[in-house]
């Protein structure tokens, strides 16, 4: 590649800075390295000029979900956002997420996502999957089929940008209404296991909120691992609560989803945020 | 001080630097557009068949042909008795329905931008919009209309009995593939006909299923290239039927 595609050159950033009752962004200017990516800046500026500037990061490999933030306006990941990718005319604006209270500078606080998760009933392998089959004493053995179809789901690495970015959340602030897109598909991958024993159809469509959602794909837009979330998560559970719910045909043939799968334990109202 | 980091409320409140209410505004543009056509051609009622020199060509608007297999004549806007099955469809839609809720709902009108103000956001939850939650039921007619277009499509290769091919066979198949390949990409189908089965290795038909719900997934997967392009496909094939039907020129085919 030529020295001119990927040269670091000054850029300018404007940095997100303060707290839950005020804050500005404030101008940066720096000298870049070629290939640097916005976090490689951030740090670079909180060695040099803002020894005080938070910001959360780990592996620096897109791998952890820490380096969450909005830059030039729309959810990334700092350490997966090469500088020489942003228009060089203009500064870089780095924000921290909208959906979520801010703790100072760039470091939300995401712990209202891990509530939802404890709302979640985790894996309960069945008993009954199929006649003469013994599941727990390993009779059946998963196919490919199957995990190839969840471990899509595997790949999320915890971001929480698909949620920041969901304008039920986002915009709306219902975050005591709706789940978000991350535990849709969580629901989805257990929903999809072959051997999970627990029906959460009710809980998807209830506390879990999945009717709000306008398969506007934002979050899908977002996403860092690529994941398929509207499409191959969120629409399959759509269409699975209109088995159980709307659809008049299977209603008369009295046909219900999730047999012999059992019901889970009552959950708390979803969490405040 | 601008507190920036609290969320923006007023409508396009955004710190996005890109263009994004080009997409808005050509999704807007085109669907209002195609509407607008539709309801003229269907009231106006005419020009919708090329009969010239044992040719017949049917507009995929108006097909089936009802006052024709009927037997009976008249001027009201008897295509929308057709109409209803793959325009429910489109309206009800996982894509069209992201197209529509982002375009003209506004919420979002695109990704990390603020939607309109409401007082109340209730998703697709309440009436109307609850309704979407039907779309299979517009997927299960659609499909007995798509069984009709290739019907057409095929007896528009006979002139006067004898094979012939043109122009306006190469438009009309053309459209109804993109059509099959709009409509069987839709993902209430890719639900009904295996992703709705918890366990793809538990039988035969099960295995079969799996098998089936893969090539759908392909489909599903391009299901919004499909929606415009057999849009843009329906469309044509009508224009130019109006065209040649109203005598602007001859359809250009040759019989074998
Ligand atoms: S598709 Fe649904 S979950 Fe995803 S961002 Fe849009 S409204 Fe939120
Ligand atoms: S689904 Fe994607 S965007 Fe959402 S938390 Fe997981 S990795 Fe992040
Ligand atoms: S036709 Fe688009 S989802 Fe069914």
């Amino acid at each position: 590649m030529s020295e001119t595609l990927t040269a670091g050159g000054t850029r300018k950033l404007q940095i997100w800075r303060g707290d839950l009752t005020s804050g500005q962004l404030v101008d940066y200017e720096l000298e870049t390295e070629p290939g640097m990516v916005v976090l490689d800046a951030v740090l670079e500026i909180q060695r040099s000029q803002a020894p005080d500037l938070a910001v959360r990061w780990n592996c620096k490999a897109a791998k952890c979900g820490s380096c969450s933030a909005e830059i030039n306006g729309k959810p990334r990941l700092m350490c997966k956002t090469r500088l020489d990718h942003l228009p060089a005319d203009e500064p870089i604006t780095v924000e921290p997420m909208r959906a979520f209270p801010l703790i100072r500078d760039l470091v939300t606080d995401v712990s209202w996502n891990y509530r939802v998760n404890e709302q979640i009933t985790p894996f309960t392998p069945r008993e009954n999957l199929r006649e003469g089959v013994d599941v727990l004493n390993g009779d059946f053995l998963i196919d490919q089929s199957e995990t190839d179809r969840i471990s899509e789901f595997r790949k999320c690495i915890e971001c929480f940008m698909c949620q920041d970015v969901c304008h039920i959340l986002r915009d709306h602030r219902m975050h005591n209404r709706y789940y978000g897109p991350r535990f849709m598909m969580r629901i989805a991958s257990l929903d999809m296991h072959p051997l999970d024993g627990v029906d959460r159809l009710d809980q998807i469509a209830d506390e879990g909120g999945i009717g709000l959602c306008n398969i506007t794909k934002c979050c899908t837009e977002v996403c860092p691992e690529n994941i398929h979330i509207t499409d191959n998560a969120i629409i399959p559970m759509k269409e699975r609560v209109v088995d159980q719910r709307h659809d008049p045909i299977l209603k008369i043939l009295g046909r219900t989803p999730n047999k012999g799968r059992s019901k889970p334990p009552a959950r708390s109202a979803t969490p405040e945020l | 001080m601008t507190t920036v980091a609290s969320p923006p409320r007023r409508l396009g409140a955004t710190m996005r630097r890109d263009r994004w209410w080009i997409q808005p505004v050509f999704v807007v543009t085109s669907l209002t557009l195609f509407g607008v056509y539709t309801i003229i051609h269907v009231i106006l009622n005419k020009h919708y068949t090329i009969t010239a020199g044992g040719a017949y060509l049917e507009s995929p608007m108006f097909s089936p042909d009802l006052p024709k297999f009927f037997g009976f004549n008249t001027a009201l806007p008897w295509a929308f008795l057709v109409l209803w099955a793959p325009l429910g469809l489109r309206s009800s839609c996982y894509y069209y329905r992201k197209s529509y809720y982002r375009s003209f709902f506004l919420a979002p009108p695109s990704c990390a931008v603020a939607g309109a103000a409401r007082r109340k956001y209730t998703g697709e939850t309440k009436f109307p919009l609850v309704l979407n939650n039907s779309h299979r039921i517009f997927f299960y007619f659609a499909t007995i209309v798509i069984g009709f277009l290739w019907y057409d499509a095929i007896r528009g290769l006979f002139y006067h009995g004898s094979f012939g091919f043109g122009l306006g066979n190469a438009i009309m198949l053309i459209n109804v593939l993109c059509l099959s390949a709009f409509t069987f990409g839709c993902n209430s189908w890719r639900h009904i006909i295996g992703g709705k089965l918890n366990c793809f290795s538990c039988s035969d038909t099960n295995r079969t299923r799996h098998r089936a719900w893969q090539r759908v997934s392909i489909l599903n997967g391009r299901h919004m290239q499909w929606a415009w392009i057999s849009m843009f496909t329906v469309w044509g094939t009508d224009i130019y039927i109006w065209l040649v039907s109203s005598g602007a020129f001859t359809d250009p085919h040759h019989v074998f």
